[in-house]
């Protein structure tokens, strides 16, 4: 570091005096201006390396040129939305499993245990394709770290997924069936754990989405993990042992939909882009398929293609909330004002 | 930036021993991580109010870096052709026009000469912030981001695995994963010249000082003065940004003197790291994890075992 041998030099009315003001130089004496505002626009938009166009809607605060702040995720929608629904739908299918291999529903639990080690492997194989160097996937197991929610969930896999997969290959092929019981209901006590952990995935971000709602997304992902699961229930147990599966089905999608009002209405000004978009169309279409799926498991469960097609849209209304949360949540890191204008407001609140 | 009440009890989410806080002022930062005896806590103070602008921070950053080619557009953003901080950007120059009047300097930009100037050109010259509460760091699930001697943060290419996750944890968007590389890339602070006595390239080619690297505290003494200073020449605009302990991240390891409010620059106004907020998500999913498990075992105990009639307890499966 150079001396501070400069402080001898000032700008003046006249000019500068000497060669290198440097890091004491001064200057005016009116930079509060006339208005001593900061320009207040919407920001413009302008080119960006991706390519969308920024919405950014006309309000008061201030940007750097319209950019965003805060950098969006590079993930993959596919993989990693994905993701989201297949970790769901095996965690809580692993539970559904549990609950029907303990009450005389052998068919419907071997196909949910199927149906968990099928969902964990496309999961698996989502996650390690969204890598950027997929080759380091063993990585994740180089360290436990609470503070990451993604190693968490790391080693919560690592550890859930050979339960899952001993349960279906011990029911499937009929060897060693108390150890596959035993996978059975360690599977369904970690299931749970793989379905709500995702939530927290999201929400330990800066995305303004995803992080105002981070007491409501664990619960979100939930119900959704429960909806995904009686829907794949209803859609391939055999229907004198859908009891359960009918009445998860209702449970789950009504709380799904309950708490997508809540994820919207909690985010504060970012809720709004719940309801914006390709986000809005995911959610909506979630609740149209999230209705349509319980009331037709509801009244209609007990026949074989209605019991199908009700599982089927629980299946895909699941998908919508999780596609739909991702989506909203790339909008709101990528458009400035939800960076900005609530930490604006919350310095100006005072309330700190 | 403003002081935040804790939301929550800090957890020791640490296996290893100290007191780990999450959030809030942390004095020991190396000690904290793990370093014995660590040097004085290493930073940069970037002084906006004397930048003029030169990028020779970004080209020194570049070579010393061997930082590869990101892209050579027009932005049309003031003489700002960079754009944003990122992997292969890890010093950014923003470029402010603003119809302000700069006290009495003459920008001659006027029609009139001699005419007082209703401009005034802001520059600064962005970094990543080394914060006391890293986002990326907390996160990164392979420990790869760590916490080095000298308190600063620095990515271990050879151990990221390019999850992405840092990306979207860090409040001012600096980190990023390298297209066609797949790694998360950011500033090191110059950890390797650090190592061998010297000061980060971009401080080293700084013609003007607005770039200063020293330990933290020193700094810290440094801007309070020079802010007290051009509030007293008539520049009440001026004001630090990120050094203040109480802050949302703790206090800035990288921190500046800037003349306008942060966002104009492109920078938060109250950063917060998310993890503050952690214990709180993980007790939602544990008590949703247990919502799940109960609420189904609940629907199969109301269903009771299966056969016609419900509840019927000796009925064999069909």
């Amino acid at each position: 570091m150079s001396e501070n041998d400069m402080s001898e030099n000032r700008v003046t009315r006249d000019g500068l005096r000497g060669e290198r003001p440097g890091r004491d130089a001064t200057f005016g004496n009116g930079m509060a201006g006339v208005d001593g505002s900061p320009r207040r626009d919407g920001g413009r938009g302008k080119r960006r390396r991706r390519g969308e166009e920024l919405a950014v809607p006309p309000a008061d605060f201030t940007s750097y040129y319209g950019r965003p702040v805060i950098k969006a995720p590079a993930w993959a929608p596919a993989d990693i939305a994905g993701y989201l629904f297949l970790g769901g739908l095996a965690g809580a299918g692993s539970v559904l499993a549990a609950g029907a291999a303990a009450t005389g529903r052998p068919a419907t639990a071997r196909a949910m245990k199927v149906s968990s080690l099928g969902a964990l492997t496309l999961s698996t194989a989502a996650l390690v394709h969204d890598l950027g160097r997929p080759g380091r996937f063993a990585h994740m197991l180089r360290v436990i770290k609470p503070t990451s929610p993604m190693s968490v969930g790391s080693w919560l896999l690592a550890a859930y997924g050979p339960l899952a997969g001993a349960a279906a290959v011990s029911d499937l092929t009929g060897l060693l069936p108390r150890a596959g019981s035993a996978a059975t209901r360690g599977a369904a006590l970690l299931g749970p754990g793989v379905a709500t952990y995702t939530g927290v995935l999201l929400a330990d971000t800066a995305v303004p989405a995803w992080h105002e709602a981070h007491r409501t997304m664990p619960f979100l992902f939930a119900a959704s993990a429960a909806a995904a699961a009686s829907g794949m229930a209803l859609a391939t147990g055999p229907v004198a042992e859908n009891g359960p599966a009918r009445r998860a089905a209702v449970l789950g999608a009504a709380a799904e939909l309950a708490l997508t009002r809540a994820l919207h209405r909690g985010a504060g000004l970012a809720g709004e882009t719940y309801g914006r978009g390709a986000a809005g169309r995911l959610l909506g279409a979630a609740k149209a398929l999230g209705w349509a799926g319980a009331a037709g498991a509801a009244l209609l469960g007990r026949h074989r293609a209605p019991a199908a097609l009700s599982g089927a849209a629980l299946l895909a209304a699941s998908a919508c909330t999780r596609f739909g949360v991702f989506t909203a949540g790339i909008a709101s890191a990528r458009d400035p004002r939800y960076t900005i204008a609530p930490q604006r407001e919350r310095l100006s609140g005072g309330a700190g | 930036m403003a002081t935040h009440e804790p939301t929550s009890e800090p957890l020791p989410l640490s296996p290893s021993s100290g007191p780990h806080l999450l959030h809030g002022p942390e004095p020991a930062v190396a000690a904290d991580a793990g370093h014995d005896n660590p040097p004085p806590r290493m930073g940069f103070f970037t002084d906006t109010s004397v930048c003029i602008g030169c990028k020779a921070c970004e080209v020194a950053c570049k070579e010393w870096n061997a930082i590869p080619e990101d892209g050579l557009d027009l932005t049309g953003m003031s003489y700002d052709n960079t754009a944003a901080l990122g992997a292969s950007t890890w010093r950014h120059v923003a470029f402010i026009e603003q119809p302000k009047p700069l006290g009495g300097q003459e920008a001659h930009l006027g029609e009139a000469p001699g005419a007082p100037s209703d401009l005034r050109w802001l520059m600064a010259s962005d970094v990543c912030k080394h914060c006391t509460h890293a986002a990326c760091l907390d996160v990164c699930p392979t420990g790869s981001l760590f916490r080095t001697e000298f308190g600063t943060v620095v990515v271990q290419e050879d151990i990221c695995n390019g999850c992405g996750y840092c990306v979207p944890a860090c409040p001012f968007g600096v980190i990023e994963q390298r297209e066609g590389d797949g790694r998360a890339w950011k500033c090191t602070l110059c950890y390797d010249r650090l190592g061998a006595g010297q000061e980060p390239a971009c401080a080293k080619a700084c013609p003007t000082d607005s770039i200063q690297f020293g330990p933290l505290d020193e700094l810290r003494e440094r801007a309070a003065a020079r802010v007290e200073r051009l509030h007293g020449t008539g520049v009440p605009d001026a004001r630090l940004y990120g050094e203040d302990p109480g802050d949302g991240i703790g206090g800035a390891g990288a921190f500046f003197l800037l003349l306008d409010e942060p966002e104009v620059y492109g920078l938060p106004p109250d950063p917060v790291v998310t993890t503050r907020d952690l214990p709180a998500m993980w007790r939602a999913a544990g008590v949703a994890a247990l919502a799940l498990l109960g609420g189904l075992a609940a629907v199969f105990a109301g269903a009771g075992r299966n056969g016609r009639t419900p509840r019927g307890r000796n009925g064999s499966a069909t």
